[in-house]
């Protein structure tokens, strides 16, 4: 029986989508080693405690509150001393993070702060005997390796949307805890958090992504992306290398090799020829459709429904289904 | 600026990859290899930085990797590096802590202003071994560096996260893991290459650490199935829209 550390991911205050995420692989790890507990680690500024209720839904047995003004931002200094140390303690067998930035940031400092082993990024996992065996894409998307990572305590962080959040509901347990390490002393200050398109949804986190193309042909034309977007609800607009290098739309929408990885439950590509670079990023989505002109472009090798016609006649009579869809659903 | 670039030999990516036959990795024949974007941009940004100091000090390539790395670490020199360190090993293990381990004793007491990585090697996409490295040295680290200024000491970079970017500061001496964006890398020029065949290359065993992760398989994921072509104007829509509706559910 080994006990679970996992790390709670907050941005600008917020609790994340991962977070729940994580905290369904972390009950699933526990279960497979022999029914420990899930300890969730929640950080930031005095008022972050509110999430801890949110946490004992999703299956933590125990919120560690870290409240003080240094965690207002994220702060790895103080947050990898903090849970190094409560990891050295020796009742976690395991710590479990988001492979966010956040996440992939701090776990290797966590790792190597412990000599201990990390499995970065696991789609699903399992534990046979003393170690946990899990999926982990490489070759940019192409090749999926399995690891086996031994040791203790052992180190896991799991891909956004690899893990459905789910209700798991414990008593809320809170116990307050304190930085190992004077959280004001960082040599590595966050003096801010600049926001990307505020009020929408984020790719990692929207169930239905619409993504543009050099097809496209022009910035202003990504109103279609933003209007079928809007027309979903649910949606987030993300771009290809193309379009971002362009300066059509911001770097951090950019979705393929260099960018984000994600896997909505549909992706909705308009103008996109499918680069392999772009496909690494998108192709475990779990529904593609493609609006492009060339009958022959890649995308059409992945996508579940393809359009091959103009995006700019196709479109417009998209959001106008989808508008009506939604309003009789 | 005293400044190392740690950089991966890695394979180009547009390759048909096959599994080797212990089914554990890919099938290296006939594959093509170069420098891990991103740590392209990482020279890149190291060979801006001295040049910004009125090219003093140096930059210097490493790499972990077999013989053939050094090829790559020759682009790094045609590019701008003053010199280059190979670790030698026959293949970078999959443990990124038994990378960062060889890596840290090499660049220990080096003297360094700045250690640069890219943010992940495409190859492994382990994304572990700058922060790993740092922790090992002790050092202050940024990683997904997406703009960067650094004067004086000390420097400010934007972290890009998943829809935002954080603003940090922190002092030098630092690791820094550069992101896309950053920079556009400068090709090679012919007066380079011919440059870097005399600079200096020092090959040394890599002093790897233990390892606690191993790849036990290699797979090539499921290919979709083939999709369907519902048309070829917006008369398709309706039929997508049922699709959507009764067949993928997600409407």
């Amino acid at each position: 029986m080994a006990n679970v550390l996992m790390f709670a991911e907050v941005r600008g205050g917020e609790l994340r989508k991962v977070a729940l995420e994580a905290l369904v692989a972390a009950r699933r790890l526990a279960a497979a080693s022999g029914g420990g507990a899930v300890h969730a680690v929640l950080a930031g500024a005095p008022g972050v405690g509110a999430h801890a209720a949110a946490l004992a839904n999703g299956g933590a047995d125990q919120v560690l509150l870290l409240e003080h003004d240094g965690f207002a931002h994220y702060n790895p200094e103080a947050l990898t001393a903090t849970l190094a140390e409560r990891l050295r303690g020796g009742s976690y067998g395991y710590a479990l993070f988001s492979a966010t930035a956040q996440g992939r940031d701090l776990s290797p400092r966590v790792a190597a702060r412990l000599r201990t082993g990390l499995a970065p990024d696991l789609t699903g996992f399992r534990v046979e005997g003393d170690a946990v065996v899990g999926e982990h894409f490489t070759m940019n998307g192409k090749v999926v390796a399995t690891l086996a990572l031994s040791g203790s305590p052992a180190l896991l962080s799991v891909r956004p949307a690899a893990f459905q959040p789910a209700a798991d509901p414990r008593p809320l347990a809170t116990e307050a805890i304190t930085s190992a390490a004077d959280p004001m002393a960082s040599r590595v200050k966050v003096t801010a958090l600049r926001q990307g398109n505020s009020g929408t949804l984020d790719l990692n986190d929207a169930p239905v992504i619409i993504a543009g193309g050099r097809g496209l042909k022009a910035p202003e034309h990504f109103r279609l992306c933003d209007e079928l977007a809007a027309a979903f609800g649910n949606a987030a607009v993300g771009a290809t290398r193309a379009v971002t290098d362009e300066g059509w739309r911001p770097h951090s929408d950019q979705i393929g090799q260099t960018g984000r990885n994600v896997s909505p439950t549909l992706y909705v590509a308009i103008g996109i020829s499918g680069a392999i670079q772009h496909l690494a990023g998108m192709r475990t989505s779990k529904t593609i459709v493609a609006i492009n002109k060339d009958k022959d472009a890649p995308i059409f090798k992945v996508a579940d429904y393809g359009i091959t016609g103009d995006a700019f006649e196709v479109v417009p009579a998209l959001i106008e289904a989808v508008k009506q869809a939604k309003a009789q659903g | 600026m005293k400044i190392a670039v740690c950089i991966k030999r890695v394979p180009v990516m547009e390759a048909k990859f096959a599994i080797a036959g212990d089914g554990t990795r890919v099938d290296e024949t006939g594959l093509k290899w170069d420098v891990n974007d991103f740590d392209l941009w990482a020279i890149e940004a190291a060979l801006q930085l001295k040049e910004a100091n009125g090219n003093q000090g140096e930059v210097v390539a490493i790499s972990l990797g077999p013989d053939a790395a050094q090829e790559q670490l020759r682009k790094a020199m045609a590019m701008g590096a003053d010199r280059a360190i190979l670790l030698q090993c026959d293949r970078p293990p999959a443990d990124g802590l038994a990378v960062a381990e060889a890596l840290a004793a090499e660049l220990a007491g080096g003297g360094w202003d700045l250690v640069l990585f890219g943010r992940i090697a495409i190859d492994s996409m382990n994304q572990m071994t700058g922060p790993m490295v740092a922790e090992l040295l002790g050092l202050p680290c940024v990683t997904n560096v997406c703009k960067l200024a650094v004067a004086n000491g000390a420097g400010e970079a934007e972290r890009a996260l998943e829809g935002a970017a954080e603003v940090v500061t922190f002092p030098l001496p630092a690791v820094l893991t550069i992101d896309d964006g950053l920079n556009k890398e400068r090709l090679p020029s012919l007066k380079g290459i011919m440059a870097a065949k005399k600079k200096p290359l020092d090959v040394k065993p890599a002093a790897l650490g233990a390892a606690h992760v191993a790849q036990v398989k290699a797979a090539l994921p499921p290919e979709r199935a083939a999709g369907r072509i519902l048309g070829d104007s917006a008369a398709a829509v309706p039929e997508l829209v049922r699709l959507l509706q009764t067949e993928a559910k997600v409407l």
